[in-house]
């Protein structure tokens, strides 16, 4: 089972209506300045391959580059990092999303009930906090509002330390995209982790499509 | 497609096979069990042994029973002669096979071989087969226990299908216990060929059943099973106990049935998708299944609790606030107005409407109709009867009954009491709304009036406010869900 890069995976969700932090992309550190010159700083830099699934745990990823300098700087780092088992290569700008809230959404495989979509509360503390709620994909509407409703934190979905409302509109197209890809036979798994919520939206900053086998 | 279980449920005529002198075999007790509860049709027993049998002869072949005067086999004889069986059967033109036999799938690798034979055989020969390895089916209606154990519950219009025999049992003995009683009932077995969900769609194309009771401990198909049900929930509602919904339930389950566990939270969200209502304890969902039959469904989500005493009305406002389908209303202004008029002073001039004893001869059934007929108010918890009734109980065992004029104040306890449980009961249908009397009167003390008339109006009497609350919030979320899905 191979994954999509994070290229690929933001493309993949984005068409399908997933609401995806500003990004671009490069093949060298020169583009990447210019992508983060029209992008605005500050930026993110990470190393995206498909042989590439957890950029966080090999340091591939740099945030808050906030000049064209620093942006070439991290360019040029993390292509040097980068190993013959990463396949092809390239860079990935995007915008920093800034929240104090973060959400976590996927589309997950069980075994019995086939593809659901999940939510959960996300950040340093979602392990410990467990508060994830599912439904069978493809859902309707109403389906994503229950979902929103499921999670126990509801609080944090409220108005939040100078913090707008969660947008649950915004919210629900993400999750409808996410159980629309359900529809995908080519597609097992998708995470979205994490969704920052910034003004009141949900935006995936990350991405990160599953194949399925193709047997 | 929901397959025909009218053979299953309303047989013609009933054979059973395996039955021997022997009062503690399977097979005797089901003849026994079917000659005991009311079932009119012909029965036929089989058996090795030349003879009768509860006063029955024994046949020694199926071949022996006249054609087309049987719908319904139930198999308890072994593995090894059961195909035989099967086919002699449908030649006499039965149309439905209960096995109530093990030693099928759960039973190891040529149990397996045998199930799979058995289904495929059955399917040839046009039958339905239920089981194997199951405890039976009940069908009220037609007085049917078909079953190698007891208990005969009641007739009503609660339907029950089961993955576990036993839970199958203790919804029937709560049947019992209540008074609100069942259609049909039948545990899956093996659930070889037919499982929960083809009964459940049979029971809601079923005159006899308003509510489906199940209890589920493995889906290996889920997906299909979801698919189906949502269709079940839109004309009936659904009430399920789930097992295996920790590791430690997870592997005890395992080792029942062989069910392989999902995470517990994609069951929940199934659920909640599928309209179908969760219950979290035996008890709570025979209860909410009890208020499905017995009640109509609110139109929204605004309740009124109403109490001769304080106490119970303020863990009832806990219960309905903590219950996220539940509003505990505010009291429209004009039934404010006309409960104060109606009341001393002293009452609690909020929701839960208190008493506080200030009550007289007609006060708690014009109450009840005052708030259950009110249009902004969906549905009544009513707490706190039967103190008078209690009141008369230990007067009337006392030394000093009849006299000093105990016997005319028990007698109009009594009465008082019966005019509470009626006047509920009336108001339900009168306004068409959810009104529900909850005391642990219910099981203290059943020989309570108040117990006894809610009983004999047709409704259950929870044990608790918190019983109640829990109840009323299944048959409002389900409402809910109803008119969210047109």
């Amino acid at each position: 089972m191979g994954t999509l890069s994070e290229s690929e995976s933001r493309r993949v969700v984005a068409a399908a209506g997933v609401l995806v932090s500003d990004w671009g992309v490069a093949s060298d550190p020169e583009s990447a300045s210019i992508e983060a010159r029209g992008l605005g700083f500050p930026v993110a830099v990470k190393l995206c391959g498909t042989g590439i699934a957890h950029k966080t745990e090999r340091g591939l990823v740099r945030l808050t580059l906030t000049s064209a300098h620093e942006v070439e700087l991290a360019g040029a780092e993390l292509l040097a990092a980068a190993t013959p088992e990463d396949g092809e290569v390239e860079l990935i700008i995007s915008s920093m999303v800034s929240g104090n809230r973060e959400l976590i959404a996927g589309l997950v495989w069980d075994d019995s009930f086939g593809p659901c979509v999940m939510l959960g509360v996300g950040g340093v503390l979602a392990e410990a906090v467990a508060d994830v709620a599912f439904r069978l994909a493809p859902l309707d509407r109403l389906d994503a509002h229950e979902l929103i409703g499921d999670l126990d934190a509801q609080a944090l979905l409220g108005p939040f330390r100078g913090e707008p409302t969660v947008d649950r509109e915004a919210l629900v197209d993400t999750l409808c995209a996410l159980g629309s890809l359900a529809l995908d036979e080519t597609i097992r798994s998708i995470d979205l982790n994490p969704l920052i919520i910034s003004d009141g939206r949900a935006v995936a900053v990350d991405a990160l499509v599953e194949l399925a086998d193709q047997t | 497609m929901a397959a025909d279980l009218t053979p299953l449920f309303n047989p013609r005529g009933v054979i059973v096979t395996g039955v021997s002198s022997h009062p503690g075999k399977f097979g005797f007790v089901t003849l026994h069990n079917i000659l005991t509860c009311g079932y009119e049709g012909p029965v036929f027993a089989i058996g090795r042994e030349a003879g009768t049998v509860l006063d029955r002869p024994v046949l020694a072949s199926i071949d022996e029973v006249p054609e087309g005067s049987a719908d319904l086999l139930v198999v308890c004889t072994p593995v090894s002669v059961n195909e035989d069986i099967l086919v002699s059967a449908a030649a006499r033109g039965v149309k439905a096979v209960f096995v109530a036999a093990g030693g099928y799938s759960e039973s190891g690798p040529e149990g397996i071989a045998a199930e799979a034979s058995l289904v495929s055989l059955a399917e040839q020969l046009g039958l339905v087969l239920a089981g194997p390895n199951g405890q039976g089916v009940v069908s009220t209606p037609v007085g049917l226990c078909a079953q190698i154990v007891a208990p005969w519950p009641p007739r009503g219009r609660i339907g029950v299908a089961s993955q576990s025999g036993n839970l199958v049992s203790a919804f029937l003995n709560l049947a019992g216990q209540t008074g609100i009683g069942i259609s049909r009932s039948v545990s899956a077995g093996n659930a070889a060929a037919t499982g929960l969900v083809d009964y459940l769609e049979w029971f809601a194309d079923d005159p006899e059943t308003d509510v489906a009771l199940c209890y589920i401990e493995g889906l290996p198909d889920g997906r299909n099973f979801f698919e189906r049900v949502r269709h079940v929930s839109a004309v009936m509602p659904v009430v399920v106990i789930k097992g295996g919904a920790t590791s430690g339930g997870q592997r005890a389950a395992a080792s029942h049935t062989g069910s392989l566990a999902s995470d517990d939270r994609i069951f929940s969200g199934m659920a909640r998708q599928a309209g179908l209502l969760r219950a979290p304890t035996i008890e709570a969902a025979f209860d909410a299944a009890a208020t499905f039959a017995t009640q109509p469904l609110p139109s929204g989500d605004r309740v009124v609790v109403l109490t001769t005493a304080g106490g119970w009305g303020v863990i009832a406002a806990d219960a309905v606030t903590a219950h996220p389908d539940l509003t505990l209303t505010t009291l429209p202004e004009d039934l404010f107005a006309s409960i104060d008029e109606m009341l001393p002073p002293r009452w609690s001039r909020n929701n839960p409407v208190d008493l506080a004893g200030g009550e007289t001869r007609d006060t708690i059934p014009d109450l009840l109709h005052l708030v259950a007929g009110h249009p902004a108010v969906d549905s009544v918890l009513q707490l706190g009867l039967g103190i008078q009734g209690n009141t008369a109980a230990l007067t009337r065992d006392g030394p000093f009954y009849p006299d000093h004029g105990l016997e005319r104040i028990v007698g109009y306890h009594d009465r008082q009491e019966r005019r509470y449980a009626e006047a509920a009961a009336d108001a339900s249908t009168d306004y068409s709304k959810p009104v529900l009397v909850a005391s642990e009167l219910a099981t203290a003390r059943p020989d309570n009036p108040m117990v006894g008339a809610v009983r004999e109006s047709g409704q259950l009497c929870y044990t608790s406010a918190d019983r109640a609350v829990a109840a009323l919030g299944h048959v409002t979320r389900y409402a809910s869900w109803l008119r969210s899905r047109p």
